[in-house]
């Protein structure tokens, strides 16, 4: 088993007026020297099997058509591989 | 015969009572249409009405767009049927790419629910033939995700076309681009909008005018011409 994380965020050109809000709130918290933020989102996919090219060609398409709107937003596929420990622990129930 | 008007109810959709109200007092009949119904039950035009489709999670609009139903209206609409998409219906049709560009949160992040002053700039889709070019309506509009965004050459090409089909009057209430409130499809078929129409086709209740009713006894006659 192994994870893959998709990873959203809103083209460069798109305004984000959330991460505006959050980056306008840092100076009253007393961050200072941040300039700009931008909100985004994170999927973790669970994959049974291989994560082979064929299950992350699916996985890429299923970012385009779904986790992402390509209108606004870009995406990036990473494969995390799951560690051994929980590998073991997940045996162990 | 009656025209037959489908509204869609998704889970999450508030204004399907009120969309369907708006049908009957334009004259026609409204046929309640479940989100994972792929049968559309013969009906001769669609609304999609506003509320939050599946809480609005992913994005507004998103998980509805792969609904059963929805794979009907999407080959219906481009085979020519009228639909129209109110505030989150709008939403789903930029997410199904029926209409172009996207759905981005309010410019200033709050929930916004005002009277809207808009232009009719496109009096000559299925839903709006029944008010004229430049005409000024007064309606609800309630949303926080309503920032209409797209790129440059699409909203070149909208302009071009004559495909801005609402513009809003009297401020910006979202950030919305060129203050585009409502676009159509090329063939005139397809419509968005945010502000809500059926919210205001009775003079008792929401702004006290019936501004909104001209979209309904637009469709209407057009389908009853066809």
């Amino acid at each position: 088993m192994a994870r893959v994380v998709v990873d959203v965020m809103l083209k460069p050109e798109i305004l984000d007026p959330q991460g505006q809000a959050v980056q306008r709130a840092l100076p009253r918290l007393g961050f200072q020297g941040i300039s700009d933020v931008r909100q985004g989102k994170r999927f973790e996919l669970e994959v049974d099997g291989p994560v082979d090219a064929a299950a992350l060609a699916r996985i890429h398409e299923l970012a385009e058509t779904f986790l992402a709107n390509t209108v606004i937003e870009d995406f990036v596929v990473k494969v995390e591989e799951v560690q051994e420990t929980r590998k073991a622990e997940e045996a162990a129930k | 015969m009656t025209a037959r008007i489908g509204v869609v109810t998704f889970p999450g959709t508030l204004d399907d009572r009120d969309t369907q109200r708006a049908v009957r007092v334009a004259g026609a009949e409204a046929v309640p249409l479940w989100h994972k119904d792929k049968d559309l039950k013969q009906v001769d035009a669609v609304v999609l009405p506003g509320g939050f489709s599946y809480g609005d999670y992913l994005r507004a609009g998103a998980i509805s767009r792969f609904s059963p139903v929805m794979e009907s209206v999407i080959e219906q609409a481009k085979a020519g049927m009228p639909v129209l998409g109110i505030c989150n219906g709008f939403q789903v049709l930029t997410e199904t790419h029926l209409l172009p560009g996207a759905m981005l949160r309010n410019n200033h992040l709050h929930f916004i629910c005002r009277e809207q002053k808009l232009r009719v700039e496109n009096a000559e889709t299925a839903w709006t033939a029944d008010y004229t070019a430049g005409q000024e309506i007064r309606i609800p509009l309630k949303n926080i995700d309503g920032q209409y965004t797209a790129d440059e050459r699409t909203l070149d090409m909208l302009e071009a076309e004559g495909r801005v089909a609402f513009r809003y009057l009297d401020g910006n209430p979202n950030g919305s681009l060129r203050d585009i409130a409502g676009i159509t499809n090329e063939a005139g078929n397809v419509v968005g909008l945010m502000p809500h129409p059926e919210h205001a086709v009775e003079p008792l209740i929401g702004t006290g005018r019936t501004d909104g009713l001209g979209f309904f006894t637009s469709i209407l006659k057009k389908l009853v011409n066809a």
